[in-house]
């Protein structure tokens, strides 16, 4: 019983440290951004990385996850006779949930457990204590243009994987459900509103905060070589998925209340 | 003029330094020797302010490092140039660019002056022309030697070497050697040297210092150290098995055997 409780202390206070840490960590980038020299090139590289180069596998979710929506909405609507209201529910839930939580998730999986291995890597190489003898904050030379990547980036993306689930939902509906091209357009996007769109969006920033931070915050605390490296990799990709989808549901309920 | 007064460092409550004391003059050539996981590498990093103590204090020319705040700690880390064990190059950079970083970073000179000086370190440490390449095409000798130009290229007063032949073939590790002494001859700077080659030590050192449980135990000539009496030293220095450091280590073991 003793040792129980013991470790329920310690996992606690492992919890707590693991959270002001990261929580440390965040405070710090925000307060580097606007200091300068500010390292305009490594932003631009990180945010080709970040957003560029993760278009292909956020379009192919966006596409099928449109697609699926399309057909498995259509399999309780042709019950009713309102096939027609198909784009709608695909629009609408694209926008609002399945897009930004769906491009979250691929980039957390994605860049965070390649920003939490790089920067492990380094970390055991010891090229960010080599950083700070050459006089670089760390914080600002790596986690700066990271952060900044994935909060420019995320909710471009997000914007690319609505309107690719969009189009998944608009193949299927046109070619195997026989709405009409026009039908489709006007009813995915008439009853879609700005506060669809902007909640979507506004969410994607909370998790690009999340992600960046997490992953980072996972590189530069890496010990034990490569084993290490491993295990902060895993555990940044875990922990960003929990916060994210945490998140969600926290945005989700904010959302539902005050608007 | 390096000052550390009574320095004492735990990480998880591991003492690693024990109340250390030791000064270097201006323009000598220090060594520190001790076995691996003595504290050699931590105590350099103290130097540099890259780790604080938790008690005691590191004295540059007067200033106490640990109490800089974080701008003028890289005003301060201008001075120093450190070699990094395993040279900690900057991968995703090329040869040029991690040898110029410091310059490009912290100056307001000209690419074409950069260019140069980066062409000057690297024709001081016998490696003319290599500023495209990436670290990953380099061997370890090379590493070393890029490392050091890095080093010198923000021309400091302070060199820091960690284990800078460790890992080299004996012809490299004297090569590396001989541009230690080049370069302190050259440029008249303080080195601080930790290392446990001890053909290293006696060659480079104008003095030499063990480090033993976290203290200096000795400090003196090459001479001095080379025909000491102190058994600790005298056990380290001549690399037998048996004697005072290996009978601590061994009855450590037994008691714990023992509970």
């Amino acid at each position: 019983m003793k040792e129980a409780i013991q470790n329920l202390g310690k996992k606690t206070v492992g919890v707590v440290n693991y959270a002001g840490g990261a929580a440390i960590l965040f405070v710090k980038t925000i307060f580097w951004i606007p200091v300068p020299p500010f390292f305009a090139r490594q932003t631009v590289q990180q945010m080709v990385k970040a957003g560029v180069n993760s278009l292909p596998i956020a379009s192919l979710t966006s596409f099928f996850i449109g697609v699926v929506m399309a057909f498995q909405s259509a399999y309780q609507m042709h019950k009713v006779g309102a096939e027609i209201y198909i784009p709608s529910l695909v629009s609408i839930s694209m926008t609002r949930e399945i897009a930004p939580i769906l491009t979250a998730l691929v980039v957390a999986g994605r860049v965070g457990a390649s920003i939490a291995a790089e920067l492990g890597s380094m970390k055991v190489t010891e090229q960010i204590d080599a950083l700070e003898a050459l006089a670089t904050n760390p914080v600002k030379y790596l986690v700066v243009p990271r952060f900044l990547a994935l909060f420019i980036m995320l909710p471009v993306l997000t914007v690319y994987a609505d309107v690719i689930g969009i189009f998944g939902g608009y193949l299927v509906s046109v070619y195997k459900l026989g709405l009409t091209h026009s039908i489709y357009i006007k009813m995915s996007f008439d009853p879609l509103v700005q506060k669809d769109i902007f909640t979507g969006l506004f969410k994607t920033l909370i998790f690009a905060c999340i992600i960046s931070t997490i992953s980072c915050f996972e590189g530069m605390k890496v010990e034990g070589g490569a084993e290490g490296v491993g295990a902060a990799t895993t555990r940044a990709v875990v922990v960003s998925f929990i916060l994210v989808i945490a998140a969600d549901a926290l945005c989700t309920m904010v959302f539902y209340f005050i608007t | 003029m390096i000052e550390a007064k009574k320095v004492y460092k735990s990480f998880n409550d591991r003492l690693v330094l024990n109340e250390l004391s030791l000064s270097i003059q201006k323009g000598e050539t220090l060594v520190i020797i001790g076995r691996s996981g003595c504290g050699k590498s931590v105590f350099l990093k103290h130097v540099i302010g890259i780790i604080k103590p938790d008690q005691g204090e590191i004295l540059i020319d007067g200033i106490n490092v640990s109490k800089l705040s974080s701008r003028d700690i890289n005003r301060f880390r201008m001075r120093f140039g450190m070699v990094f064990q395993g040279s900690a190059l900057f991968d995703s950079l090329a040869v040029g660019e991690n040898v110029g970083f410091g310059l490009i970073e912290h100056t307001k000179l000209s690419r074409k002056a950069i260019a140069a000086r980066v062409e000057e370190s690297l024709e001081l440490v016998g490696l003319k022309g290599i500023q495209d390449l990436k670290p990953s095409e380099l061997s370890g000798g090379m590493k070393k030697r890029v490392a050091i130009a890095r080093a010198i290229c923000i021309k400091p007063e302070i060199l820091l070497y960690d284990e800078p032949t460790t890992g080299l073939d004996p012809i490299m590790a004297d090569a590396i050697n001989d541009l230690i002494i080049e370069m302190h001859d050259k440029l008249k700077i303080t080195s601080l040297v930790v290392t446990h080659d001890m053909t290293s030590a006696y060659k480079i050192g104008s003095r030499i210092a063990m480090m033993y449980q976290g203290q200096i135990v000795q400090a003196g000539a090459p001479d001095e150290i080379r025909n000491t009496q102190n058994p600790v030293v005298r056990q380290f220095i001549t690399g037998s098995a048996r004697g005072p450091i290996t009978d601590i280590a061994f009855k450590s073991l037994k008691d714990v055997e023992r509970g």
